[in-house]
């Protein structure tokens, strides 16, 4: 296991793309700092700047303007880093597929590395996800 | 070969990045605590460099290259001479060498002489903004700083040399206990909180309106980088108070006890306010605290 890797799913620092979501999802992220959930014991802290993060958590769907930040974003981002689509809007689209401003859902513009689904996500769900990418990056089962 | 010892491991950076991340964590968990979380375990800020060091390192297109890379070395490289020089002069009084507070002042600046030089050239407008306010706020607190050191030179009898300071507060008692010393030493430690780039005082690194400041563009290693400068900041500056003004007593224990001390006092500055306008720090530091050291520079030449 090399100790760069295992040090990165230790300190987690998250940058919050917000790919035109209904804004539900944003105050469930958040609720993930307050003192009930406080993910800073895992070592994840929220940044301001996408050259800090590690994992890019997205939510909402992209429309035509928002997709074109959103790849942009992930090239900036410093690799590694993973992305976690958070909200059934993220995952799947889920009522605006056939919305005439919803060209495509999030994995089709970066890759995603774990789903979470829910309209919005529980704050315990997106703890379970995120303890699951912990143990994909490590290639544990 | 004793000189590189000092340098790299002993009092220098090994010793001073370890107790610096430490503090960093006490920090943190303290803030922690305070807002009723938990808080991080205590290797957080190891692994927090760690990982940084297997990133990849971006250089923003159009950035000057060289500049980009070196200015967080600069401040690094600086902080851990300050760390040295102070570490070998609280074990052995003697071995300070003439003139060395002014060196230690000179050197102090140079983190925040790196940051700005970082900042600005990276070619973010969030960063030059970043870098301005940091220009900005070193020429407020260094006049107040510089004064409250003049109180402390005035009452060990004019002596620039930190081994005379020292042995001046061994005989006669920790300047502290002076009115002079212990007006200076507020003054001080509100500059101190500054050149840490602690709140109220964070405005170079407002996360939350320019996202992190001068540091926006860096990442991997030159990001690590600058988060150790911060960390031996954070070992040395309080150790810098303590030995002008508070050596009363220089055993490892009473050092330990009065650098925790310290801590809590910035920590609980920290916790305690909300971050200032520049224009506000600006007009504090050269308002009250100037004034403050400048009435115990006043009450030092009349010998109280
Ligand atoms: S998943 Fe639901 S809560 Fe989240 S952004 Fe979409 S509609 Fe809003």
């Amino acid at each position: 296991m090399d100790l760069k890797l295992k040090a990165l799913t230790k300190s987690i620092w998250v940058f919050h793309a917000a790919t035109s979501p209904c804004n539900n999802c944003d105050i469930e992220v958040l609720d993930l700092l307050t003192p009930k959930y406080d993910v800073e014991r895992l070592g994840i802290v929220l940044v301001g700047s996408v050259r800090h993060a590690d994992a890019l958590l997205v939510t909402g769907v992209p429309n035509y303007k928002t997709r074109e930040r959103l790849k942009k974003l992930y090239e900036q981002a410093p690799k590694p880093c993973v992305v976690v689509a958070i909200g059934g809007c993220a995952c799947g689209r889920i009522i605006f597929q056939d919305s005439y401003n919803s060209p495509c859902p999030v994995d089709e513009v970066v890759p995603v590395d774990v789903y979470i689904p829910g309209c919005p996500p529980k704050p315990q769900a997106m703890i379970a996800g995120i303890a699951k990418l912990i143990k994909k990056v490590r290639g544990e089962k | 070969m004793k000189l590189l010892f000092n340098y790299l491991l002993f009092p220098g950076f090994l010793f001073s990045a370890c107790v610096g991340l430490i503090a960093g964590w006490v920090d943190r968990k303290v803030t922690a605590r305070i807002q009723w979380r938990k808080g991080p375990p205590w290797y957080q800020n190891f692994v927090d460099l760690m990982k940084l060091l297997g990133k990849e390192t971006i250089i923003p297109q159009g950035a000057s290259r060289m500049t980009f890379l070196l200015a967080p070395f600069l401040g690094l490289l600086s902080a851990v001479l300050v760390a040295t020089i102070l570490g070998v002069s609280l074990r052995m009084p003697l071995e300070s060498f003439a003139g060395d507070v002014i060196v230690i002042l000179y050197l102090l600046t140079m983190p925040a002489v790196s940051m700005i030089l970082g900042g600005s050239s990276s070619r973010n407008p969030l960063a030059s903004v970043g870098a301005s306010r940091e220009m900005k706020l070193v020429l407020g607190y260094e006049l107040p700083f510089i004064l409250s050191i003049l109180a402390v030179i005035i009452r060990s009898g004019g002596s620039i040399q930190l081994g005379p300071i020292l042995n001046q507060q061994i005989n006669f008692g920790s300047n502290l206990a002076s009115w002079p010393g212990a007006l200076a030493f507020i003054a001080a430690i509100f500059c101190m909180q500054a050149k840490l780039g602690f709140v109220p005082f964070d405005v170079a690194e407002a996360e939350q309106e320019i996202m992190a400041g001068a540091v926006i563009e860096y990442s991997g290693l030159p990001l690590a980088v600058f988060r150790l400068t911060k960390a031996v900041l954070l070992y040395t500056i309080p150790l810098f108070l303590i030995a002008l003004f508070w050596a009363g007593n220089l055993s490892w224990l009473a050092l330990t006890g009065k650098y925790i001390a310290v801590l809590v006092i910035i920590i609980l500055i920290k916790n305690t306010n909300p971050r200032l306008r520049i224009d506000q720090a600006m007009r504090f530091f050269w308002g009250p605290v100037t004034a403050l050291a400048g009435i115990s520079v006043i009450l030092a030449l009349f010998g109280l």
